[in-house]
């Protein structure tokens, strides 16, 4: 394999990996506040679906992504809304939102079929994105893949070196706890599957403006369901989250090398990997209890009713 | 009139306690139905077949009525069910995945005219239909033979189909009419449509060698990618040059306007009889894009070609044709039938890899 292949392979992995590794952040802050989202594929949709429309009328990209951000977190408004407020059951009401999404986001899309749309620009500093293979790589690609290890470096901060995400994390263990000491559970808890909203938003926005710039019905082909397995395969870490990201967005692309390289191996039993893999994580985190309870949120998709 | 999957099953449910009603009201106007497997929204396949339904329904003034994102299963004979039960007097199905749900809704409804794409199941109410899109991938072979320097086509395939696979060597065989080297690097997604998947297979074939894009899968994704990277490649089933001014060379555009015009006004008048088309370039079923980013002899060339199949002077699957592995599979002089091409599971010498099993 020459550099410019391996180059080339390595910025279809990362393109791959981007909207898994946005997506998968926000829910898990949500999972972390013990909000339980089974609506990421949804969210994804109408982030998508918003971001291309706006910036196709607009012309601004970056108001797309705004915009995007906005949708997201406006489909996670309406299911806190039901589920912190209304205490509705969360699992029901996340598949709910998933179906619900798929169909607004075709709705408000149908107009916008068979549009295209600018690329999101790339980075581009001389010398450096100039540079031998690294160059490509590092300086070469688009704000949101940017933003994702941003974002991803920030939740790390977040959670586990401030106050407020100790708070966090404090009410997704334990919410009678953390509401005994004073803490306001139900608006953490807005504020954490908001954001988990805004960043399947992201998700969704970094497919139609930059993985493929167009908008298509059901575009997301359930990477909303990969991103969300991915937290259960990164035990709640967000360290191992970037790493299982890569390692799906990998496979990904590694199917099709292996395919028309003629190895042998069945290109499905490739594309399966990642699954089996997030199979083999929940069998070995659920053998060993105490690994579960180091990392799962214990209040994960419970829902809190404030008494006395 | 739109009608989504779920609420038209509970306005069949509606109608059927109700038959009455639905007869009589059923009885002032003819009623087409359509079933899509994709959305209208894919601008590939089920988008051409809407058209289609849309030229039919303003050139006869007929109301028509579709469902769309119909799983191919037992989802699909309810959908169809439902359709005869609302007084549609005809009904297309536009997927291979219908066949058996629509033969048996044929049986039930003798009075009912029922048409399959690309199917091979027929009845006295069951015709059948579909397009020779073979021959735009016949010319589009030669364009991508006569413009590939590496002489390598990367080649994303769906389902491993003979309606896949025809295609597929199709192209290999205008692509070695110019150039006796050219190969075909292909790659199956297992899915018609899925823009990410499509977009990834495209990035891999290029990384390994080929230089132009071929695709059987419905999403202008691959194009995209090819123009990211300042290639060539082809569109499907609609002209997809807007997503790519500087990439699409041609696209072989799916024409079904005329045929659901002819049918539905043959059912209409009472003239309707089952029977199979599969119509090409000449029966104007099959369009091609215009020739563009080329230099000006490919484009001669392409023309040429088009005109010769028209024409029937450029045979496709005329032998000698040898397998994959070099035998001889058509003998020299040989031609392969209608039958044969629409079942065909072998691929033609010059494409590489196999077939998923």
């Amino acid at each position: 394999m020459d550099s410019a292949v391996f180059v080339s392979v390595i910025l279809s992995v990362i393109s791959a990996a981007t909207p898994l590794l946005l997506a998968a952040t926000g829910e898990l802050v949500a999972e972390k506040s013990g909000v339980l989202n089974l609506g990421v594929e949804g969210m994804m949709l109408v982030g998508a679906v918003v971001g291309f429309a706006v910036t196709l009328t607009t012309g601004s990209a970056f108001l797309g992504i705004v915009a995007a951000a906005f949708g997201g977190a406006l489909m996670a408004l309406i299911f806190s809304v039901l589920t912190l407020t209304l205490l509705a059951n969360q699992v029901a009401t996340g598949l709910a939102l998933t179906i619900f999404g798929i169909g607004l986001a075709a709705m408000m899309g149908a107009s916008f079929v068979g549009q295209p749309v600018d690329k999101l620009p790339s980075l581009y500093l001389p010398l450096l994105t100039d540079l031998p293979i690294v160059g490509r790589i590092l300086f070469g690609q688009d704000g949101l893949v940017y933003f994702s290890f941003v974002a991803l470096g920030g939740t790390i901060w977040f959670l586990f070196h401030s106050h407020a995400g100790l708070v966090l994390r404090a009410v997704g263990d334990s919410h009678d706890a953390a509401h005994a000491i004073g803490y306001p559970v139900i608006a953490i808890r807005y504020g954490a599957a908001l954001f988990g909203g805004a960043m399947s938003g992201l998700g969704g926005a970094y497919l139609s403006l930059s993985y493929t710039p167009m908008w298509a019905e059901d575009m997301t082909a359930g990477r909303g369901w990969i991103a969300l397995a991915l937290v259960v395969f990164a035990t709640w870490r967000p360290l191992r989250l970037l790493l299982g990201a890569y390692l799906f967005g990998g496979i990904t692309i590694l199917q099709f090398h292996v395919q028309t390289m003629g190895l042998g191996i069945p290109a499905q039993f490739v594309s399966m990997l990642p699954y089996l893999a997030t199979i083999v994580v929940l069998v070995v985190i659920s053998t060993d209890r105490s690994k579960i309870r180091l990392n799962a949120p214990a209040c994960l998709g419970r829902a809190f009713h404030v008494t006395g | 009139m739109l009608i989504k999957r779920r609420t038209f099953l509970k306005a069949g449910a509606a109608a059927g306690t109700l038959p009455l009603l639905g007869k009589t009201a059923a009885a002032d106007e003819f009623k087409a139905g359509y079933v899509y497997v994709g959305p209208i929204g894919d601008f590939g396949y089920s988008y051409q077949h809407d058209q289609g339904r849309l030229a039919a329904d303003k050139a006869l003034g007929v109301k028509s009525t579709y469902v769309e994102k119909v799983p191919e299963g037992a989802d699909a004979e309810r959908v169809i069910r439902s359709l005869a039960d609302d007084g549609h007097k005809i009904i297309f199905t536009t997927s291979f995945g219908f066949m058996d749900a629509t033969l048996k809704v044929a049986r039930d409804y003798p009075d009912i005219y029922f048409e399959h794409a690309t199917g091979y199941k027929r009845a006295d109410n069951m015709a059948t239909y579909n397009i020779r899109f073979y021959e735009g991938r016949y010319i589009q072979g030669v364009i991508a033979g006569m413009m590939s320097k590496a002489g390598v086509v990367g080649y994303i395939g769906s389902i491993p189909i003979p309606e896949v696979i025809m295609g597929m060597n199709a192209f290999i065989l205008g692509m070695r009419s110019v150039n006796p080297q050219g190969k075909i690097k292909q790659v199956f997604i297992n899915s018609w449509y899925d823009p990410g998947k499509e977009a990834d297979a495209a990035k891999a074939l290029l990384d390994q060698g080929a230089d132009i894009v071929a695709q059987h899968t419905d999403s202008p994704a691959p194009l995209q990618v090819a123009a990211e990277r300042g290639l060539k490649g082809f569109g499907q089933a609609s002209d997809m040059i807007k997503f790519a001014p500087n990439a699409q060379l041609t696209s072989s555009i799916d024409q079904w306007d005329n045929y659901y015009i002819d049918r539905t006004k043959a059912a209409m008048d009472g003239t309707w009889k089952t029977g199979d088309t599969w119509g090409g370039l000449k029966a104007g079923m099959l369009k091609m894009a215009n020739y563009a980013n080329m230099p000006d002899d490919v484009r001669k060339a392409a023309i040429a070609t088009e005109q010769g199949i028209r024409d029937g002077k450029i045979v496709i699957f005329k032998g000698p044709i040898n397998a994959q592995d070099g035998s001889a599979k058509v003998a020299a002089g040989q031609t392969l039938n209608d039958g044969d091409i629409a079942s065909m599971n072998w691929l033609a010498e010059g494409v590489e890899g196999d077939l998923p099993k």
